[in-house]
């Protein structure tokens, strides 16, 4: 029987998946970005796992905003990433302190 | 076994095992192509429940977007990869660590939710989807009505994020000639030539 707890299920998988990316591939960036994107496609099944499962639309309204958000997201990021490269040459995370925070 | 239980056993498989190949993958390349397979058995699944606009929209922004863009990034710095490779099993314990204990939590919670005594009245059974109205024009019925300020402001956290983006990877570069169409307009032919008395055998 495929129900809420089945899509729930893989929603969790994908996040952790993320999750275990980000501590995996610590030094590249790229896929950390990639892995993030894991996490909240992950968010969205939720969201839209619940929305159909109360019969309320709202929860696909959100997951169109953390879509946005998301892309938003994925195009900054790239674009600092760009830019940090043109200026170091490497995209080595712990080499990151520019900034000397 | 249904049919539909067939198909979200191959989309959440697929899901699943795409997306462990996404960290996994040693070429980013080979990473970004595993993440459009993840996004592509998403919105399968997003289409089984019966969302099917938001399935689509899945499709078009993250396939057609935000992996373009990942790709053309990976494609177009110069890194050595390898080198970003060395750390990975030296961080394999905690990564695993840290993995094993989210999920252990998320089964808890997912089995509480699913097999708890009490836990009926938030199990009501799927919702069937309303056969008089499609689920995009459901949609469309209440983004542009009840949402119309988020929608707006998402319409902006997007131009934003364009121009900061553009602003970010914009640069003028002093060593390249470009076209000037005032200084082009402005020659006069007395100024651009000059008659010079070259004499033989000797030059300039």
């Amino acid at each position: 029987m495929i129900g809420l707890g089945s899509y729930l299920t893989v929603a969790a998988l994908l996040f952790v998946t993320g999750i275990f990316g980000i501590f995996l591939n610590r030094k590249n960036i790229i896929v950390i970005l990639m892995s993030i994107e894991l996490m909240l496609l992950a968010v969205n099944i939720n969201m839209v796992a619940f929305s159909v499962h109360q019969g309320d639309l709202v929860g696909q309204v959100f997951t169109l905003f953390i879509l946005t958000v998301a892309a938003a997201e994925a195009a900054i990021g790239l674009a600092i990433l760009v830019c940090f490269f043109r200026n170091r040459g490497t995209i080595q995370v712990e080499d990151v302190n520019v900034m000397k925070g | 076994m249904t049919v539909a239980a067939v198909i979200f056993y191959l989309f959440a498989c697929t899901a699943v095992a795409s997306g462990l190949f996404v960290v996994l993958a040693r070429n980013p390349v080979h990473s970004v192509l595993w993440l459009i397979l993840t996004f592509f058995s998403a919105a399968g699944l997003f289409v089984l429940m019966g969302a099917e606009f938001v399935a689509m929209l899945l499709v078009i922004v993250y396939v057609g977007a935000v992996a373009v863009l990942f790709l053309f990034v990976v494609m177009m710095l110069d890194v050595d990869f390898v080198e970003l490779k060395q750390g990975l099993a030296q961080h394999m314990p905690v990564a695993l660590l840290i993995g094993v204990v989210l999920i252990m939590e998320l089964i808890l919670v997912i089995g509480v939710t699913l097999w708890a005594d009490d836990s009926s009245p938030l199990r009501v059974a799927m919702a069937p989807a309303p056969e008089a109205i499609e689920n995009t024009q459901a949609l469309g019925q209440i983004i542009y009505t009840d949402f119309i300020y988020l929608f707006q402001s998402a319409g902006l956290i997007l131009f934003v994020a364009m121009v900061g983006a553009i602003v970010l990877t914009l640069r003028h570069r002093s060593d390249v000639k470009r076209q000037s169409v005032v200084f082009q307009m402005h020659r006069d032919p007395a100024e651009a030539i000059v008659m010079k008395d070259v004499k033989p055998g000797q030059g300039l």
